[in-house]
């Protein structure tokens, strides 16, 4: 359980891994956006391999990295369920037929599309998280959200707060996992199949474990007053963030998977005649 | 001027209450260490929270260096004043063991690579900078400690006040922790207070201070801890080497009086 709130961090040392978390971030950002420009197989397998190849660089075990896309298995369900249901395109093939139900081509071409940009959606911020510390996202967070300081945004408070937060979350495991073994040890049943008496079940946990945050709450902001906290304000930091070689290489590398992927759907290259290929596309 | 001074310090938490602290005068001069010994309620956690200024006595004065924690400059003395608290998880600000104790420093406004020497030092003097990039929730509780006093010390304080720092932590780890205590108060020439109700712990300190219902109990050396019977009557166990002593004299042998360390006792019994 504890894992899970941590994050899923890899521990490992990498080129990804060292890269600026505020390059990753906005790589990050400018990735999901570039999903959304993919709208062929050969897209997707572009994106793919690529996907490979930042995987194969930053050591993480492939395997851990698709483990993620359980997540999503209902919802990918859900998709593939409505795209096919509401499949407005072109009804000429028929794949495959029972009683009523008609499967086209298009449909199912359209399906797997919509899959894949659901999959390398869930892909590319796993491979962040993967790769990059909590702190380390904080930091790169609060660094790219700095201009909204100028508008009097508390940005540094709020960067204190998140990573307060991400440090408080394993302890409140810890304590939610106390106080249901000492509900238990008193026959308590939160294993009922009644979801109203296991919903009823979790009203003496919460109440203790709300009252336990504010205890901790409180005697936090005591430690902290007393290492002389005054506010985020004015605070300067230990750890510096520093752009090194691999950044720049890593925003190429980035900007040519995304000038592939704009080619791909915009043909700004005339001279290359995508429709040759397009038996793929 | 003594470095931590009480001058007739009453305070409550609430108006109408009991006192927590009751017209307490004592002081602690630079390099002393001091025991504060007491049952539970008998106001020592107050009395750690008065020193740096998390409280203000409604009557009397608290001086650090001089200055009242009445005054605008809490910052200042909060910066001389270091408290560990009882429990680690709830004085842990960080994910990562370096961030934590580079908390305090990066409080005071100080430069990236001056924080960076501090937190290296304060982690070398506690024996923990194997741990630097480590997540501290994964160390025991006496590391844990250690990483907390880290982050104390990074800021350099004059004097350190562990409220009852070691109370959850098994007795091997206390007495680990303890030990990395005095060797740094003997090293950095700090002054310490040290809050706890196990009177073994104490047992080092140039002071005891015993604490009852909020006021002041009995004060002087370590001699206190010899009055067992006095002790015991407000909740308090002596030195397991004393309370043998004084068990081994009422069966009628001839015991020295001033038996505190169980070395004395050793030496007392092989005459």
């Amino acid at each position: 359980m504890r894992e899970i709130a941590l994050g899923q961090y890899y521990q490992t040392s990498s080129i990804v891994h060292s890269t600026d978390a505020r390059v990753k971030l906005l790589i990050s950002i400018a990735y999901l956006v570039m999903v959304f420009f993919v709208e062929t197989y050969i897209g997707f397998g572009v994106l793919a391999v690529c996907f490979l190849l930042t995987v194969f660089a930053s050591r993480v075990p492939l395997f851990k990295v698709l483990k993620s896309l359980k997540v999503i298995l209902f919802l990918a369900f859900f998709t593939f369920l409505m795209t096919m249901l509401f499949y407005g395109g072109a009804k000429k093939t028929v794949v495959w037929e029972w009683w009523i139900i008609k499967i086209y081509e298009g449909q199912l071409y359209a399906c797997g599309l919509v899959l894949l940009r659901l999959v390398f959606l869930v892909l590319g911020p796993t491979m962040l998280t993967f790769t990059t510390t909590p702190v380390e996202l904080t930091d790169g967070l609060e660094w790219l959200l700095k201009p909204l300081a100028l508008i009097g945004i508390p940005i540094h408070s709020g960067a204190l707060v998140m990573s307060m937060t991400l440090r408080i979350i394993p302890n409140l495991i810890d304590e939610t996992d106390r106080i249901i073994n000492a509900q238990k040890s008193r026959c308590a049943d939160f294993d009922s199949r009644n979801i109203f008496k296991r919903a009823k079940a979790m009203i003496p946990i919460l109440v203790p474990l709300i009252a336990s945050s504010f205890r901790k709450a409180d005697e936090l902001a005591d430690a902290m007053d007393s290492r002389c906290f005054v506010g985020a304000k004015n605070r300067t930091r230990m750890r510096k963030l520093r752009f090194t070689w691999r950044d720049p290489i890593a925003l190429i590398l980035f900007a040519a998977e995304f000038t592939v992927i704009l080619w791909l759907k915009f043909n700004f290259f005339p001279f290359v005649d995508l429709s040759t290929v397009g038996w793929i596309v | 001027m003594s470095l931590i001074e009480f001058d007739n310090v009453t305070f409550s938490y609430r108006a109408g209450l009991r006192p927590a602290i009751k017209n307490l005068s004592f002081t602690l001069e630079s390099g002393e260490t001091l025991a504060l010994i007491g049952h539970n309620g008998s106001g020592k956690s107050t009395l750690a929270r008065l020193c740096n200024g998390l409280l203000i006595p409604d009557k009397g004065e608290v001086r650090v260096d001089g200055q009242s924690t009445r005054g605008k400059n809490v910052f200042d003395i909060r910066r001389k004043v270091g408290v560990v608290f009882q429990n680690p998880d709830n004085q842990t600000v960080a994910t990562i063991i370096e961030d934590d104790v580079a908390f305090g420093p990066e409080n005071l406004g100080l430069k990236s690579e001056e924080i960076r020497k501090r937190v290296d030092d304060a982690l070398e003097s506690v024996g923990m900078l194997g741990y630097a990039k480590r997540d501290p929730f994964r160390l025991s509780g006496g590391q844990k400690q250690r990483v907390a006093i880290a982050g104390v010390l990074a800021l350099k304080p004059r004097v350190m006040i562990l409220d009852e720092s070691t109370a959850m932590l098994d007795p091997l780890s206390r007495r680990e922790v303890m030990e990395v205590v005095y060797d740094l108060v003997r090293k950095e020439n700090m002054s310490l207070i040290t809050i706890t109700h196990f009177t073994e712990e104490a047992l080092e300190a140039d002071k005891v201070l015993v604490l009852d219902g909020g006021e002041k109990y009995m004060e002087g050396g370590r001699e206190v801890f010899l009055k067992s019977k006095e002790l015991a009557s407000i909740g308090l166990t002596a030195p397991t080497a004393v309370r043998v002593a004084d068990a081994l004299r009422a069966k009628g042998l001839d015991v020295a009086r001033d038996v505190l360390y169980d070395e004395d006792l050793v030496k007392a019994l092989c005459r």
